[in-house]
């Protein structure tokens, strides 16, 4: 090895990219960078973002942290879909469209792995941490540093995910990076590397990160919450967490193995010397699909909050929600071997996991007559968060319909990598996740700021979601049925596609202005604050996190609260007994600390010298990775007692 | 700090000791979780030698034998650490942790002493799909047990520091834990890797 290939690794001048949407989307992401960074040091805002978000280890802050880079990630994954759109829409006969081959499957890859792992995840981590603790009357995650850590760790997967924009290229593989394709022979580039090391670090944060909440939620919650008195958003947190921690392992491992075959030449996953390609599909699934599920039960466990509330009646059928989610748990455990039924494992084992998979549909459909149960008869107030969870269930419950019809071995051999499967999933993922987040957004924006988010606007959003998904998405069904598979950057015009392609992409166009209405909505509620400041509990809701001020303090409650039945603040406002509150004592909080970016910062060093083969980076950030570990485990100042007295 | 008493604790006290307890034992059922799916692709590779060397060829029963003994012992003085550390007895817990390290650093040099051996004669990771489960089960193993000397290390360190602190108790019942989860790991280890290789 030669002295500047140590130095450099697979680094050169040949890096920068050479297309001009991808030279231009670099130069962007640069300029944007540079910015905000300008604007932060001309506002002189350095000490007061330091102190306040990061290293703060308040969840609320880091909340709202999760939440912000999420939604950067959603402008790239969002711009990644826009261009898809185009390509499809023009890439038709003798035009080859804006994109290249090679650059089109880096735009898929990234926008599925990023959706998923930087936008789904960021949003879904952001509102736990919002909410949970609140929810159970805790003043506290039950390990604060550990929770910031987590969140760095997510924070610079991102950044890493973002590199490769201007430094070499994305993978070409794929969002889940299929062998042997994934392998170093037909992916030489570090593309893979990319995707393998900034999810294999966030990954580890959102690990971290179930274990924190499980013990947050067994252990941290007021007196007299018993389990079924526990909010049925929290419950849903407790199923998803149990998966995270069941599941996420199985990724980690696989992340590696796949890492080891590309740097070290080891065969798990290779065409040759023994090693097994379809190991890594069985592997990829049993993490990915509980991971489906880990973040659409958050997003039901918002629409449990949210249903009650604006119908102004409690949830119908708690026990059988209760049940539904450890039903959903243990069945999305079962069936991963739906997502590649052609891998030809036989009749009768498709045929298992084929009625697994509609099994499945049995709690989820508890789930929906719950939410219309609890609507039927009810005071209704048709505020945003309630028409984001009516958009859901209708358009949830078609494209869990599309799911029960893919289920069907035989069907699927048909549906397999079409257009179909495309739109099946993205029914779940945005009219189920997104839009439950969208409404969990919405509806505790004001506990955490003091004020509202315009309702006008909101509502506005919504349509424009709602319909241009229905555009963008409706027409992928049809496609998929006409037979075109997904990830074409071409097709022949004789196939008559392209009026369809035409329809999706003006409905990715008003999806992106309905994203840019939110955005528009936060700025203008921000500018209006003063108008549309709120009190404790704007919404008559029924869940303890409304009993406090707005903002909450940083204990987030004076006295802790004891409960004696569910929904204790509903009752308590009706009869005022059901809520009462343990002696004012001195509180204890964690102080902050730059541990958390610090010991995070040295992983995103390891990991992107193990992209670029840059061996002394991977040694630096393993080194100073350890010496931070130990510099936190031997702090002993990391408390501070606020008295009884003073508060 | 030597037999001092037992310091009076409060509930809220107990209350965090459960809790970093619950949470390290969550912790480690994630990392079971990701040795059983090191040892599932073990499994599935167990036979894909691809012309190399099977497991026949390479294990060794007697050399495996002394490695389990010794990290078994190292087990028992690792429980021995924290009956000492429970009597108040800090000398006595810093002499058996260290008694600890010193056998898992012996167990960590036999592994990579075998591993090189290996790598020597041509039989390395890159040879075959079962070579590379077997370096990476087993490895991963060792990645552990050489973390958790670490810890040790830090350990002590920290007991020569602040004798035996609240903090470094629990700390000390933690590695304790993580411990006797890597025995648990190598006896599976043990037995499918190397008893059922060698059958």
């Amino acid at each position: 090895m030669s002295l500047s290939s140590f130095i450099f690794g697979k680094l050169a001048l040949s890096v920068f990219p050479d297309s001009p949407i991808a030279l231009g989307g670099g130069i962007f992401m640069v300029a944007m960078v540079l910015f905000v960074l300008g604007l932060i040091t001309y506002k002189g805002a350095w000490p007061w973002l330091w102190k306040e978000y990061l290293t703060s280890l308040d969840p609320k802050k880091i909340g709202v942290m999760y939440i912000a880079v999420a939604l950067i990630m959603l402008i790239r994954g969002g711009s990644d879909a826009l261009l898809m759109r185009v390509q499809q829409a023009t890439s038709v006969g003798n035009s080859q469209g804006i994109l290249s081959s090679e650059h089109f499957q880096q735009i898929f890859s990234a926008h599925g792995s990023i959706m998923i792992f930087f936008v789904a995840m960021g949003v879904m981590f952001g509102l736990i941490n919002l909410v949970v603790p609140l929810q159970i009357g805790a003043r506290d995650v039950a390990f604060p540093f550990l929770n910031s850590f987590s969140f760095w760790l997510f924070a610079f997967g991102a950044v890493l995910v973002n590199l490769s924009l201007i430094l070499g290229d994305f993978s070409t593989a794929g969002w889940l990076s299929y062998p042997p394709l994934s392998e170093l022979q037909y992916s030489p580039t570090v593309g893979v590397d990319y995707w393998l090391w900034s999810l294999q670090i966030s990954g580890l944060g959102s690990l971290l990160s179930g274990v924190n909440f499980i013990a947050t939620i067994l252990m941290k919650r007021c007196k007299g919450m018993t389990p079924m008195k526990m909010p049925m958003f929290t419950w849903t947190v407790l199923g998803a967490m149990s998966l995270v921690v069941a599941a996420f392992p199985i990724l980690t491992v696989t992340l590696a193995l796949l890492a080891l075959d590309r740097t070290v030449g080891m065969h798990f996953f290779t065409a040759g010397a023994g090693g097994n390609m379809m190991m890594y599909v069985n592997l990829i699934w049993a993490w990915g699909h509980p991971e489906v599920y880990i973040l659409v039960l958050p997003a039901f466990g918002v629409f449990s909050e949210i249903v009650p509330v604006l119908s102004g009646k409690k949830l119908a059928g708690y026990t059988s929600m209760v049940f539904s989610i450890w039903a959903i748990v243990f069945f999305s455990f079962v069936v991963w071997l739906h997502h590649f039924f052609t891998m030809g494992a036989g009749a009768d084992v498709n045929a298992a996991f084929g009625i697994a998979t509609m099994v499945i549909a049995i709690p989820t459909g508890v789930k929906i007559f719950n939410w219309l149960f609890t609507m039927y008869k009810g005071r209704i107030r048709f505020l945003s968060p309630m028409l984001w969870f009516m958009g859901f269930v209708v358009l949830f419950t078609l494209g869990g319909m599309t799911g029960v019809m893919l289920a069907e071995p035989a069907a699927d051999f048909q549906l397999h990598n079409s257009l179909f499967l495309v739109a099946h999933f993205h029914t779940m993922i945005v009219s189920g996740v997104l839009f439950g987040y969208f409404a969990g957004i919405v509806y505790w924006f004001p506990k955490l700021f003091g004020f509202s988010l315009s309702e006008g606007l909101g509502k506005a959003a919504f349509w424009f979601w709602t319909i241009g998904f229905i555009l963008a998405f409706g027409p992928l069904y049809f496609l998929g049925f006409m037979g075109a598979t997904r990830r074409l950057d071409h097709y022949d015009a004789s196939l008559g596609w392209q009026p369809l392609f035409e329809v999706a992409a003006i409905g990715a166009v008003l999806i992106a202005i309905g994203f840019v209405i939110q955005v528009v909505q936060i700025l203008l509620s921000f500018r209006n604050r003063e108008k549309l400041a709120v009190g404790s509990d704007p919404w008559n809701a029924r869940t303890l996190e409304w009993s406090i001020s707005s903002p909450p303090p940083a204990y987030n409650f004076k006295q802790l609260p004891v409960v004696a039945e569910r929904d204790a603040f509903w009752t308590h406002k009706q009869i005022s007994a059901a809520l009462q509150y343990e002696p004012l004592a001195n509180i204890v909080m964690p102080k902050n600390s730059a541990s958390g970016i610090l010991i995070a910062g040295c992983a995103f060093l390891f990991a992107f010298g193990f992209v670029w083969h840059l061996w002394w980076l991977v040694a630096l950030g393993l080194l100073g990775g350890v010496v931070f570990v130990l510099k936190r485990t031997f702090d002993t100042d990391t408390e501070e007692t606020l008295l009884a007295s003073t508060l | 700090m030597m037999h001092t008493a037992p310091i009076a604790i409060n509930e809220e006290e107990r209350a965090a000791d459960t809790t970093l307890l619950l949470g390290f034992w969550i912790y480690l059922m994630t990392d079971f979780v990701l040795f059983a799916s090191l040892f599932a692709v073990y499994a599935v590779l167990h036979g894909n030698t691809a012309g190399g060397p099977g497991s026949h060829e390479i294990f060794s029963a007697p050399f495996v034998l002394i490695e389990t003994l010794i990290l078994l012992a190292s087990s028992f003085s690792c429980g021995l650490a924290l009956i000492a550390a429970r009597e108040g007895n800090a000398k006595g817990t810093m002499v058996l942790l260290g008694f600890t390290a010193a056998l898992g650093a012996l167990f960590v040099g036999l592994e990579v002493n075998e591993f090189v051996h290996l790598a020597l004669a041509g039989e390395g990771w890159w040879q075959s799909g079962f070579l590379s489960a077997y370096f990476t089960l087993v490895g991963t193993h060792g990645l552990h047990v050489s973390i958790g000397l670490l810890w040790l290390f830090a350990l002590i360190v920290s007991i020569g520091r602040a004798g035996l602190s609240r903090s470094n108790l629990r700390k000390i019942a933690m590695l304790t834990f993580f411990w006797h989860f890597l025995d648990i790991v190598w006896i599976f280890i043990f037995t499918i890797v190397y008893m059922m290789g060698l059958l």
